[in-house]
């Protein structure tokens, strides 16, 4: 037992990637579909208000509603925020202005960029139009950004509109990217570092005594920190085992083998792993066991008889 | 008190000291030493809390059910009444209040942590927003912000100087908290998005707050002098932006009014306004006098811990009414782009 050294905490990147799949209503299927064909809409609630971007329930009452009405491409900001450096997937990636715009014919504010030379020309008040996206796909980004426009407002009342259209966008992906630097901490650090060094090392809870293997650097028993480290194995009993007969995708092992936990000697839970070098259906509860490593590998590959007796039940009951 | 069913009080509050990284630290590592400190305070055992409730939010660790990993610290075998919040941990007190409220705890351990330092918080938070219509454009939070800002400039209700006071007193008032991030005068800074400059931005960081919740005669065995939640109410704007009058905030006024907030004056105010231009909103909404001490922990403006921060006033100003500086508090919390929803809560020390 030795007193954890002071490790050089672990980095490496992380990226979170996900395309959520998502559903359109009636309302938002029309005005994303209508975007596709550069037109606008808009809901009507019972009061009268026009709201674009439209929503499905009337946000005061939350009654439904399904009421669409056309509105112009051009209209006037009501608030702005200048954006000197914009940030990866912004709708431009020179500065802009980020925009609430109330269309001319509707009564709320739609959010989007406004592609203008720099904060000088920008003001509350000021009347923009929509510049449509080269490619449209149904999505709010078909409308690229805003930009100045000289027109005064446009005259008339919102146009009522069925919503029809042809081969109507149903539903969008919205994808996603975030990047991440994870940082496992201190005592996961120490245990893949003793990995690279074929060596596995738990840590004791210095108020019940237990190993945990892998540590993570608390006692979820005693609700203290582990910090005594304590190298365990290599060689271990399995607890119990389960036999896969399922190929997983992309993984390059034969079925059926089987899968368990295996009670590393010292420590005082079960970690698992794959057992190799045996029939599957030869591998019982208190085979004793030791770690298999491949080259480069940075973790055990699978775990293999020691040609030992079998672990008295006693000696590992209280690890099942 | 007749308000509700049960007299609650905070009896305990801690919190980390919030720093921009803590690389060294897994999540349970930095949450650990903070729930042992709020514990010890009170002379409880994990066995002994009747309910843990805990706020965080996977998207800063960018893992599924990381809150889980932190239970590990919190002694969770033999299992406890446990449960979490993917909010702020303001939210998470208020269910525990509502546990205790129903008689089936007398004690409550509420916690939240935030680490942000593995992503970028700015890219992050967009993914909270309205998935058809605004996340696609990726609107960072200070953008957001600055739109809310631009409209109170407009309206006439502040100006760039003004602002930029906001964060001064804020960090100066942080001078006294060992805890803060940003202690002491900052540069106002260039404009990160216009008119927000760095001076009127929450700085990033990771953090943890952690307080203990009892009921009745028992509050008051457990602290000497308990910080008595004697109203506590949460609410929630229409989710478009564009539907909003920014300027405003009439979810907080409402919660405010059901908590009783407008009873009675308060000395004290813990304001969760994590840019300048949201004080100048929420000081509106919730009609505070010249005369109110506003974020002397310095609010946000001086640490902004994602998830615990809104906590942290609450704890704040539980803290204050323990060591006797406040006798009557409004503790604020709030979740989402421009003050999106709002929690107010009201503390009361025993009338002396
Ligand atoms: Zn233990």
């Amino acid at each position: 037992m030795t007193a954890a050294p002071p490790p050089e905490v672990l980095r490496a990147p992380l990226v979170v990637e996900f395309p959520f799949t998502r559903s359109l209503g009636p309302v938002q299927s029309a005005f994303l579909t209508g975007l596709r064909e550069r037109t606008v809409l808009g809901v009507k609630t019972s009061d009268g208000k026009v709201m674009v971007p439209p929503v499905e329930y009337d946000p005061v009452t939350a009654e439904e509603i399904r009421e669409l009405v056309e509105v112009a491409a051009t209209g006037t900001v009501t608030t702005w925020a200048w954006n000197d450096r914009p940030r990866p997937q912004q709708p431009l990636d020179t500065p802009f202005a980020w925009v609430l715009v109330t269309l001319d014919g509707a009564d709320t504010a739609l959010l989007h960029a406004l592609d203008a030379p720099g904060p000088d020309d920008v003001r509350t008040g000021m009347r923009v139009r929509v510049r449509w996206a080269a490619e449209r796909t149904g999505a709010i980004t078909d409308i690229a950004c805003f930009e100045p426009c000289d027109d005064g407002p446009a005259g008339g009342e919102p146009v009522p509109h069925d919503g029809g259209f042809a081969d109507a966008v149903t539903g969008i992906v919205a994808e996603a990217r975030l990047d991440y630097v994870y940082s496992p901490g201190r005592a996961q650090t120490a245990y893949i570092n003793a990995l690279s060094e074929r060596r596995t090392v738990g840590e004791r809870c210095p108020s019940c005594h237990k190993v945990y293997v892998p540590p993570r650097g608390a006692c979820p028993t005693c609700g203290v920190a582990t910090t005594d480290q304590v190298e365990v194995g290599p060689a271990g009993t399995v607890t119990t085992y389960c036999i896969v007969n399922i190929k997983a995708k992309n993984l390059d092992i034969e079925v059926p083998y089987v899968y368990a936990h295996i009670a590393l000697d010292g420590a005082g839970l079960a970690l698992h792993g794959r057992i190799g070098g045996i029939p599957y259906d030869q591998v019982r509860m208190g085979l004793r066991v030791e770690p298999v490593w491949t080259e480069g590998g940075r973790y055990p590959d699978h775990y293999r008889p020691t040609g030992e007796p079998d672990a008295d039940y006693d000696a590992y009951k209280e690890l099942i | 008190m007749a308000r509700y069913a049960r007299e609650v009080a905070v009896v305990a509050f801690a919190q980390s000291d919030h720093l921009r990284r803590t690389d060294e630290l897994s999540e349970v590592e930095m949450v650990m030493p903070v729930l042992h400190r709020v514990l010890a305070a009170t002379g409880l055992k994990a066995g002994e809390i009747g309910f843990t409730c805990s706020g965080s939010s996977d998207y800063l660790a960018g893992r599924a059910f990381s809150f889980t990993m932190t239970l590990d610290g919190v002694g969770a075998w033999p299992p406890i009444s446990e449960s979490h919040v993917e909010m702020d941990g303001a939210w998470a007190l208020y269910e525990a209040w509502v546990k205790i409220q129903t008689g089936e705890a007398d004690t409550a351990l509420v916690y939240s942590y935030g680490k942000s330092s593995p992503g970028s918080v700015r890219d992050v938070l967009t993914r909270q927003l309205d998935p058809y219509y605004v996340a696609p454009l990726w609107p960072d939070a200070v953008a957001l912000a600055a739109l809310q800002a631009r409209a109170l400039i407009d309206s006439g209700e502040t100006d760039e100087s003004a602002l930029a006071a906001v964060g001064a007193r804020s960090r100066d008032a942080a001078a006294a908290n060992p805890h803060a991030q940003l202690r002491g005068p900052v540069p106002q800074g260039d404009y990160q998005v216009r008119p927000l400059r760095t001076g009127d931005c929450p700085p990033v960081g990771d953090g943890v707050a952690a307080v203990v919740l009892a009921a009745g005669d028992l509050a008051r065995r457990l602290c000497e002098r308990p910080a008595w939640i004697t109203g506590i109410d949460h609410r929630i704007e229409a989710h478009s932006l564009g539907l909003r009058d920014l300027t405003d905030s009439p979810s907080t006024r409402l919660a405010a009014a059901h908590a009783g907030v407008f009873d009675a004056p308060v000395d004290t105010a813990e304001l969760h306004a994590p840019f300048s231009s949201q004080e100048i909103v929420l000081r509106k909404a919730l009609g505070l006098a010249d005369d109110v001490t506003v974020n002397p922990s310095g609010g946000a403006l001086a640490a902004n811990p994602m998830m615990a921060a809104g906590l942290i006033r609450i704890g704040e100003a539980a803290a204050r009414i323990h060591r006797g500086a406040s006798r009557r508090v409004v503790a604020h919390a709030t979740s989402g782009p421009c003050l999106q929803q709002n929690l107010v809560a009201v503390l009361e020390g025993d009338a002396r």
